[in-house]
């Protein structure tokens, strides 16, 4: 079925590069989706099941690959009308929806894989097919947002490679040969503690660029403030969560060894580091796209956070990310919305949005709860559970720094939200102005319920699911 | 003979830092996917057919022929001035990437490792921190392109040291993915030229906080 499923990516993507028909591409999307629904839920079916030798099924997989696949039907609509509302030319077109597809699948194949060098070579190619996206609008700016895309992550996946060496390095001095994930977890103890060292750094700071964490976290804000924002809700949602994927699969790994302690500082290190250079940029950014970006890299450290603290922090970080992923998408959605409005993305040029659309408008202001993880929001619960598993970890110091930190973004997001929904802008011209409609901004208000929902009444079989993908870091 | 080619690729780094001409580098890059070649051929001693042809088409192929080849139509298309603009002396890149190579000698004699090459590790180590040193002291962005050959040079020698066994289709994933992202580097520097005019990196700083 993945062989299936990766050959009609293949087909699909291409026949969308090729066509220059509009309806003609419109099917083959749906046909798309189609595609992707019936893997998702053949893989959630048969969990635990390998196929084609290097694709397994396991619960965190599936987990994100129902996240991307329920964040892909808006993201496809959103696309739609983002196509009809700007410059629409065909081959461009047929380029953005084509590399969509690939990013997509590419995406699903690096979440199912059982190896660590089929995780390398699938996110290799969401780099080269982000980037496509990322210079959809082809001036001087997405340019050099692209440059620096592809330059930054494609080193930093080099640095990851440099670390599946040493791990190899490692496995070959105890005579063994198999790098898939299951064959590490299992001999993790008895590898040799400098090389898995040196191969903990170089795969944790090679993906950090797509986790979008301190220190290479930089490539992904250009990139999600240029490209699109259908493209931008991806970026910032299902691409985070490969980057992180890829240094769990690796932590999972040490966390049965005795540098499990070490491996946590640095995580935490990273954390707090992201925390503090978000704190810092949302407090002067003007671009309300940035401020949004500088929000995911503050979510993913509260994750890195969580994820060292360890015991309750397991769970709740797995629980943020899979929220953090259906709040991002909705709040992207609206900022096209918005800049179609505006003709800005400033946020001295954005205000009385109430006026302006009020749907909108009311998705801005529950998606600035949800996302500063003020209740009812989900994310409240799952960062109170990761604060409760540092305050039981001992680490007050961090806490104390985190809340402090904390507080500062809720301000300075506040502050720019507030503003944009109700202050009257300055020297904006209420003179033709485009009338959006209010459908468009219905999926927004799905995805945020979805976050309230999951994180107030998670489901038994979400739950399930999260327990089973961090299994084997529990304590025996 | 290994020691030979592998102390030739280091010197040829150093050459590399002091060269002046962009067509040098890529002249420099063709040589070494040639010694690249020469390494794996010695080295891998109970090679198949199909490992020799998969190693032939990585180095010789791409790394010494397409590749370089493929850089010096970049900088014929884009008339880019031929010099390459480091921000500092000669004198003092190369006495870098000595204190590189130097540095990598003495870290790579720390290491309680019986079966390591320990001349590989230092070859590539060297080779990985002088493509940084080469992207972060040079001002126009094919330079930068440049470096991370260089870079992904110093990782082959890595992987030669580790005697890096994974299964053949990843080998070859992950030689293709390799391959399309220099050509993906190479399409957009053609962008920046048709765009930009100038092939200064400082031109890029337009998004910033």
């Amino acid at each position: 079925m993945i062989g299936a499923y990766l050959v009609l990516v293949i087909i699909i993507s291409l026949s969308l590069f090729l066509s220059r028909d509009r309806r003609l591409s419109y099917f083959l999307v749906w046909s798309f989706v189609i595609v992707q629904w019936a893997l998702t839920i053949y893989v959630y079916n048969r969990k635990g099941e390998t196929e084609l030798i290097y694709f397994t099924a396991d619960s965190l997989g599936i987990i994100f690959l129902v996240i991307l696949s329920i964040v892909c039907i808006p993201v496809f609509y959103h696309s739609y009308v983002y196509f009809n509302k700007h410059r629409n030319v065909p081959r461009e077109r047929g380029i953005y929806y084509a590399a969509t597809v690939v990013l997509l699948g590419s995406l699903t194949a690096a979440y199912l894989s059982n190896h660590i060098g089929v995780t390398w070579i699938f996110v290799e190619v969401t780099t080269l097919s982000a980037s496509a996206l990322i210079y959809h609008r082809r001036n001087t700016r997405t340019l050099e947002a692209t440059w620096k895309y592809i330059f930054v992550c494609t080193i930093s996946i080099t640095l990851v490679f440099i670390g599946i060496l040493f791990l190899s390095i490692a496995i070959h001095q105890e005579g063994l040969i198999d790098l898939s994930y299951k064959a590490l977890v299992a001999n993790a103890t008895i590898l040799n503690v400098f090389w898995l060292k040196l191969a903990f750094l170089f795969i944790f700071t090679g993906f950090t660029a797509k986790a979008g964490v301190v220190p290479m976290y930089t490539a992904g804000i250009d990139a999600k403030d240029k490209a699109p924002s259908p493209a931008g809700a991806l970026l910032s949602s299902v691409l985070l969560n490969v980057g992180f994927l890829g240094i769990f699969r690796f932590y999972v790994v040490i966390g049965n060894t005795s540098i499990i302690h070490w491996a946590n500082n640095i995580l935490i290190m990273a954390g707090l580091l992201s925390i503090f250079v978000a704190s810092v940029y949302i407090l002067k950014v003007k671009n309300v796209k940035r401020m949004l970006a500088y929000s995911s890299v503050e979510h993913m450290g509260v994750v890195m956070i969580g994820i060292a603290s360890g015991g309750l922090g397991y769970y709740a970080a797995i629980l943020h990310l899979i929220l953090h992923s259906f709040a991002k998408p909705a709040l992207f959605f609206q900022v096209g919305q918005v800049y179609r409005i505006y003709r800005s993305k400033s946020i001295y040029d954005i205000g009385n949005y109430f006026t302006y659309n009020t749907p909108g408008a009311l998705v801005l202001l529950l998606s600035f709860f949800v996302i500063t993880a003020m209740p009812p929001s989900g994310m409240f619960i799952s960062e109170f559970l990761i604060f409760r598993a540092v305050f039981e970890a001992g680490n007050l110091w961090l806490l104390v720094l985190v809340l402090l930190l904390l507080t500062l973004i809720i301000w300075s997001q506040g502050k720019n939200f507030l503003k944009m929904i109700f202050v009257k802008p300055v020297g904006f011209k209420e003179e033709n102005l485009e009338k959006i409609s209010p459908t468009e901004s219905i999926s927004q208000f799905v995805l945020l319920a979805l976050v309230v929902y999951l994180g107030l009444d998670p489901p038994v079989e979400m739950v399930n699911l999260i327990n089973e993908s961090i299994q084997s870091l529990r304590p025996k | 003979m290994t020691n030979t080619l592998l102390i030739t690729l280091i010197i040829s780094l150093i050459y590399m830092v002091v060269a002046n001409r962009l067509y040098t580098y890529a002249a420099i890059l063709s040589f070494q996917g040639f010694v690249l070649f020469g390494v794996s051929f010695i080295e891998l001693t109970e090679i198949s057919l199909t490992n020799l042809i998969f190693i032939l088409l990585e180095t010789v192929v791409f790394k010494a022929i397409v590749i370089p080849a493929f850089l010096n139509y970049v900088i014929k298309k884009n008339n880019i001035t031929r010099e390459a603009e480091p921000f500092l002396s000669n004198f003092i890149s190369v006495g870098v990437v000595t204190a590189i190579i130097v540095a990598s000698f003495l870290l790579s004699n720390t290491i309680q490792d019986d079966q390591l090459k320990r001349i590989f590790f230092v070859v590539s180590l060297s080779a990985l921190f002088t493509g940084l040193y080469i992207i972060v002291t040079r001002r126009k962005i094919i330079t930068h392109v440049m470096g991370f050959l260089v870079i992904e040079n110093g990782v082959f020698v890595l992987s030669l040291a580790v005697g890096n066994e994974m299964p053949m289709i990843i080998n070859t994933g992950i030689m293709l993915d390799i391959f399309v992202s220099v050509l993906v580097l190479g399409i957009f520097v053609n962008r920046i030229g048709d765009v930009l005019k100038e092939h200064d990196a400082e031109q890029l700083q337009q998004l910033r906080d």
